[in-house]
């Protein structure tokens, strides 16, 4: 019988085991809004897509993951610079061994982890909607979830150098990020970015002259329900990775789930009223878009926010992914079905440096070994300074190195699939049934440009 | 198939953000200043903006001749 940790109680245990089960939730929306937004010929394939990612993710994490992720306290591989210690990799076992599966704060982040994975491999399966071949995304999750994210996740969650910021150079409590707007979702949308660079706009998306018609998402329904379900799971992502990541206690959960409530209402009102006044009418996949956007960005400043920051955070989330979509599509020419590079690289982005601006800290902060950092109260120095190194490191590190480890995986197992598939869908191509078999299949509105 | 410039300048591209990564970390170890280290941060951010720059041009160079 598990026993109880010391300086963990067992009631903290419990409230993070149940918030741990909800962020499956998150994956079920945001899978449901990738399927949406697809064509109906590739619905069946993306949701197929979906479970693979999440079960190969899972696996992968469990293989090697942890072993390079590890937790606040536990082995890691350190570098010393300038008398500093840089705490660069964990160096945990492989298959979870040396890890007591008891309820501790390292087991439940292990359990927390192998669902968060799961998610950021989720991702870029919005941006290559229609066209990105089972067998290949399957492959780019493996990757995602045996290296790019534990590598990452380790320095922001695991005691690594990011996390250390604070304590060897006094930048404010070292870069914080309760809820993983950087390890899941900037790495899950940069990510994505690499990957719809690497397959190309799908056909007839981007006509000779540089027109870019609009493709709408199959079912928006599916997109709205996908938003519901999705905030149940970011309620719990948010409030289990305040209490194991950065020290919190549970009752901080109730100005974790306002603050994550309010920053989902904003953004998707913000993204409404946008394109309200710019469209004539709200666009619903665009307000889809904001809300999952001010869920990315609750995800870092959650914890360390009043409501009202969270309201004005969560209006420049839905602006910023309203904006950047187009951006992206016409001017970028990334052609990004499910918005995944604007909702969760730009949101993501949004949230990491809104807690520098924004934070106060008002209990101790505990993200790097050995013991919470004490806190006088209020804003943190060099908070913003913790914050920017860490998107630099997203943007200068973590992309090229998923680009490049797709690019080279495109190689050996090409990422997009023949014409005939395009055309046909990948539902029948590839998984050889349709998602929606009883329907008639018009080909006639593939027009080759 | 990419044209070479545009390889080049994808290569360049890359290689412009892990410079300006490189000069964000030297700038935390190397610099004691608070004001000096936030500079040559933002410095480094500047470099990846432009080596973001770059990538980008470089896909779209192959959009256009594909067209």
């Amino acid at each position: 019988m598990p026993m109880p940790v010391p300086g963990f109680p067992e009631a903290a245990m419990i409230v993070c085991l149940f918030f741990i089960f909800l962020v499956p939730l998150a994956g079920v929306g945001i899978s449901l809004i990738n399927a949406g937004l697809g064509r109906s010929r590739n619905a069946g394939h993306m949701m197929m897509a979906a479970i693979s990612a999440l079960s190969i993710a899972a696996i992968a994490y469990f293989f090697c993951g942890f072993a390079w992720q590890g937790f606040i306290g536990r082995p890691g591989h350190i570098l010393i610079l300038s008398g500093k210690s840089w705490n660069w990799i964990a160096a945990e076992r492989f298959f979870f061994r040396g890890l007591a599966l008891d309820g501790s704060p390292a087991s439940l982040a292990a359990l927390l982890q192998i669902f968060c994975v799961g998610l950021a491999a989720l991702i870029p399966l919005g941006s290559g909607a229609d066209r990105w071949r089972l067998r290949a995304s399957c492959a780019s999750a493996a990757l995602l979830a045996g290296w790019t994210y534990p590598l990452f996740a380790h320095w922001v969650w695991g005691g690594g150098w990011l996390a250390q910021l604070g304590a060897n150079y006094g930048l404010g409590h070292g870069f914080i990020d309760a809820g993983g707007a950087s390890s899941i979702h900037v790495v899950g949308g940069l990510s994505a970015l690499a990957v719809t660079w690497i397959l190309g706009p799908r056909r007839g998306k981007y006509s000779s002259d540089g027109m870019a018609p609009a493709i709408p998402g199959h079912n928006g329904v599916l997109v709205l329900f996908g938003c519901l379900l999705a905030l149940l799971g970011w309620f719990g992502l948010n409030s289990a990775g305040a209490i194991l990541f950065t020290g919190g206690v549970p009752a901080q959960s109730v100005l974790v789930a306002i603050n994550t409530m309010l920053e989902a209402a904003a953004a998707s009102l913000t993204a409404a009223v946008i394109t309200g006044i710019r469209f004539g009418k709200p666009d619903a996949s665009l307000s889809a878009n904001g809300w999952i956007g001010g869920l990315v960005a609750s995800s870092a400043t959650c914890a360390f926010v009043v409501p009202a920051e969270a309201i004005v955070i969560g209006s420049i989330a839905g602006a910023l992914v309203t904006f950047s979509v187009e951006w992206f599509e016409l001017r970028l020419e990334v052609d990004d079905p499910g918005g995944a590079v604007s909702v969760h690289a730009i949101g993501g982005i949004w949230g990491i440096l809104a807690v520098g601006l924004f934070a106060r800290f008002h209990s101790p902060i505990l993200n790097v070994a050995g013991s919470s950092i004490p806190v006088t109260g209020g804003a943190a120095p060099g908070q913003w300074l913790a914050q920017l190194v860490g998107v630099a490191t997203l943007i200068g590190f973590v992309l090229p190195l998923t680009y490049i480890l797709n690019w080279a995986l495109n190689r050996i197992c090409p990422f997009r699939v023949a014409i005939e598939g395009e055309r046909q869908g990948m539902d029948l191509y590839e998984l050889g049934a349709g998602a929606y078999p009883e329907f008639i299949t018009h080909t006639e509105d593939f027009i080759p440009r | 198939m990419l044209r070479p410039g545009a390889f080049g300048m994808r290569f360049v591209g890359f290689l412009l953000l892990l410079t300006g990564w490189l000069l964000v970390l030297a700038a935390i170890v190397l610099l004691a200043s608070p004001a000096s280290r936030a500079g040559f941060v933002l410095a480094g951010v500047a470099v990846e903006a432009l080596g973001l720059t770059f990538v980008i041009r470089s896909h779209l160079i192959a959009r256009e001749d594909k067209r």
